[in-house]
């Protein structure tokens, strides 16, 4: 028998018994992050790709999505700050050895360039929108002209966020679970297949629907690799990451990651997809909202269990 | 310059003044410690091994919390002591999250405390909290670049370890075995 024990009777909020500084906000964060990110790919993607006619949906409207779950998120984040006052220092500095400083700045970046593309877009949902000042017309003008550049901006930021959310945890060595360098890739495959999920829910044109019903079963199939992928590298790895593949080889979180994020999330959308694409008429609502909520609590689960996993001692 | 501290596990008997003495002068907040006793026991009765250690951040030579804070409030002054600037940090518990020995925690009032190897003291050439009150003089702190240093010497003559080597942190808190 061997008992470890803190004999001075630590009680540090937020890191005894378990470490659990991170609540919520976080997962949510990474989530939407996630989503925004994905929708912002297609976008710019396929307007980049010539297609803004023939994907109208994606292109135009669903990037709508992408401010509203980027604001949100960033609230989220700012109310997990403790220090609040001081958030700003984050913008006093860019410290490119840590992957929270290059995401505020991507942020920055990300989410303003989907306010300016949305802005370009406006009249989609308001068609006789007036932007009353004429400073506001001239950058309307201004951006137009150079909608190609800004999508460019936008498509590599979108990656950059989507990866960024994944290597926020994986820079951790000291939590075994998080500490890998495929979720750099899954978190990026997790939010490209919520937002192509989007695409799916909010289009009414069937070519468009049949595209990123497609597109979303190929990542899918991605993302399932890589989970597979991930486990293999834990159970071939050292013992502490053994013991963090164990949380959900057995462990607490078995049941709830391969229910809602595997079958749930994963395989149920894949083949209902695939049916889909056979022929048979999927409500495309169905896979849709499963995937996004598999999406949504992939981060729950990993954000959580991840403060769970530690190294022996 | 490389600040150390040792801990002789055969001599601590696990009173705690050490957490008291730190609490005391740092003004740490109630229910809150930088640093706390470990006891480990090995075997099954009547074959018992115990292991006593007082622990607190390693001033790692490789430490993840500086390297992951986005504003650079963690930080290492002289001696590699890794410190925080409490109106530098926005409290999102990066580095919380990063260390593997959970030596830091979230200060009441926003910000991230830990242990200084309390460099205020150091500075005017006394010993941390911590050492200076321990009834069985089982810490020795100093420069490991002196050989005349107590933790020097020490850790020369006895058989020691660290916590997690292979979590690459480099640490430089050594248990004396």
């Amino acid at each position: 028998m061997n008992e470890e024990l803190i004999i001075s009777g630590r009680e540090n909020l937020g890191v005894d018994p378990q470490l659990h500084i991170w609540h919520w906000p976080i997962p949510l964060y990474l989530f939407l992050g996630g989503l925004a990110a994905g929708v912002l790919f297609f976008a710019a993607l396929y307007y980049l790709l010539g297609k803004e006619d023939e994907f109208r949906t994606a292109v135009r409207r669903v990037p709508f999505v992408a401010p509203i779950a980027l604001v949100i998120g960033l609230a989220a984040l700012f109310i997990d700050l403790r220090h609040k006052a001081f958030f700003w220092q984050l913008y006093t500095t860019i410290r490119l050895e840590s992957p929270m400083s290059w995401g505020a700045w991507t942020l920055l970046v990300i989410t303003t360039a989907s306010f300016i593309w949305c802005a370009l877009h406006i009249r989609e949902f308001f068609p006789d929108w007036d932007w009353k000042f004429s400073w506001l017309k001239e950058l309307e003008v201004f951006f137009n002209k150079h909608k190609k550049p800004l999508a460019w901006v936008i498509l590599i930021f979108a990656v950059i966020t989507g990866v960024y959310t994944g290597i926020l945890l994986s820079a951790f060595n000291a939590r075994p679970l998080w500490n890998t360098s495929v979720l750099g890739p899954l978190f990026l495959a997790s939010g490209l297949s919520a937002g192509a999920a989007t695409i799916v829910l909010s289009s009414k044109n069937s070519r468009e629907r049949l595209l990123f019903t497609k597109i979303d079963l190929i990542i899918l199939g991605v993302e399932l690799f890589l989970i597979v992928h991930m486990f293999m590298g834990f159970l071939a790895s050292t013992q502490v990451q053994i013991e963090a593949a164990g949380l959900f080889l057995g462990g607490p979180y078995t049941m709830v990651f391969w229910i809602f994020v595997v079958v749930l999330g994963i395989i149920i959308p894949a083949v209902l997809d695939l049916m889909e694409l056979r022929g048979f008429h999927i409500p495309a609502v169905v896979p849709g909202i499963l995937v996004l909520l598999g999406s949504l609590m992939f981060r729950f689960i990993f954000v959580f269990a991840g403060q769970v996993s530690r190294w022996l001692y | 310059m490389r600040y150390a501290m040792a801990v002789d596990t055969k001599k601590c008997v696990g009173c705690s003044d050490c957490v008291v003495a730190c609490q005391t002068e740092n003004d740490v907040p109630i229910g809150y410690c930088r640093d706390w006793v470990v006891e480990v026991v090995d075997g099954t009765y009547p074959q018992l091994e115990i292991e006593i250690r007082s622990e607190r951040c390693n001033q790692c030579d490789n430490p993840p919390c500086v390297r992951c804070c986005p504003t650079g409030a963690s930080h290492i002054v002289e001696g590699g002591v890794v410190m925080v600037k409490p109106n530098r940090c926005i409290g999102c518990g990066a580095c919380i999250a990063s260390c593997p020995y959970d030596a830091r925690y979230p200060h009441p009032k926003g910000y991230v405390d830990k242990c200084t190897f309390c460099i205020h003291r150091v500075r005017q050439g006394m010993q941390p909290a911590c050492v200076a009150v321990c009834p069985t003089k089982c810490m020795y702190f100093g420069d490991l670049d002196d050989p005349n240093s107590d933790v020097s010497k020490v850790l020369k003559k006895r058989k020691h370890k660290t916590l997690i080597p292979e979590a690459g942190t480099k640490p430089q808190l050594y248990f004396l075995i």
